[in-house]
């Protein structure tokens, strides 16, 4: 939907509600996997859904879908900072 | 509307997401810690990760997420000038907010009962691990449950300036930005509770 450059969007009551049923299916989902055995997927099943859940609060709560290049970018690189720590970390703890 | 209004929010809004960021980088270094340790002694962890309340746990992601709804929802009031609405949204925010943060008190009073906490004679007796796993568990959901008292009390200003009107559908940078340190807060627990309540 096209908007005007100043204009803020709105987003409706209906959306929001839609994508607060998501994320609490999301949770449903994600306790009922934990309790299944499935061995390495035990820890990036959880985590993977959680970061969809994350995915869907700075979307659509945080208004990040309707943002512009800036904030999109101010996002990408705190998440790119936070996998390079990760990462890093990981090469050095794992290969002591 | 002039133009230079907007442009200050747009500024407001962009040092907002800034400090987000480095909010994103303090809770990932504590997550980052969680994972070394998780790797280090995943026995242990599994021991104590078993003591946790998992009906604690999923109530609080409920309410937390309940709660970020109805902040989005406040924001969208607050565009469409429905000022009695966006009132009604952040009371709803608040009220959940100090519902989870007496479901937190419950918890740890249950979680010490048990003997679990820092220095405890229990954990100082069992293996390094489980007290390492107690320490990150109270420092991470501390600062987080300190990050949810910070965030209810600018709500609860936010929503008397609403109530004032000095907050309304032309100006409402201050109640979009506490929104996105609400919805922050939600988004960290979105982690804990895999991290410290499902995983093991």
């Amino acid at each position: 939907m096209p908007t005007e450059p100043n204009k803020e969007q709105v987003v409706s009551y209906g959306k929001l509600t839609a994508v607060w049923a998501g994320l609490l299916a999301l949770t449903a989902l994600t306790v009922w996997i934990s309790r299944l055995d499935l061995g390495v997927n035990r820890v990036w099943g959880p985590l993977t859904i959680a970061a969809c859940k994350g995915g869907l609060i700075i979307a659509f709560f945080m208004h990040m879908r309707y943002e512009g290049r800036l904030l999109r970018w101010v996002l990408f690189v705190a998440l790119v900072t936070l996998a390079i720590f990760i990462g890093v970390t990981f090469f050095d703890v794992l290969y002591r | 509307m002039s133009q230079p209004v907007h442009r200050r929010d747009a500024g407001a809004k962009l040092g907002m997401w800034l400090f987000l960021a480095t909010e994103l980088v303090l809770f990932g270094g504590l997550f980052l810690l969680y994972a070394v340790y998780l790797a280090r002694y995943p026995h242990e962890f599994a021991a104590a990760g078993r003591e946790m309340h998992l009906v604690f746990g999923t109530a609080n992601t409920v309410i937390l997420l309940t709660s970020s709804l109805l902040a989005a929802m406040a924001v969208t009031a607050i565009q469409r000038d429905e000022r009695r609405t966006a009132v009604f949204c952040l009371g709803g925010t608040i009220l959940c907010a100090t519902v989870f943060l007496c479901n937190k008190y419950l918890e740890w009073r249950a979680e010490i009962g048990l003997g679990n906490y820092l220095n405890s004679p229990r954990l100082a007796a069992g293996p390094p691990g489980e007290s390492v796993f107690f320490s990150l568990y109270y420092l991470t959901v501390g600062l987080h449950g300190l990050h949810v008292l910070i965030g209810a009390a600018l709500l609860a200003l936010v929503a008397v300036r609403v109530q004032q009107r000095t907050i309304h559908a032309g100006n409402y940078a201050l109640l979009e930005n506490s929104a996105l340190y609400w919805h922050l807060v939600d988004l960290v627990w979105i982690f804990i509770f895999p991290l410290y309540y499902l995983l093991l």
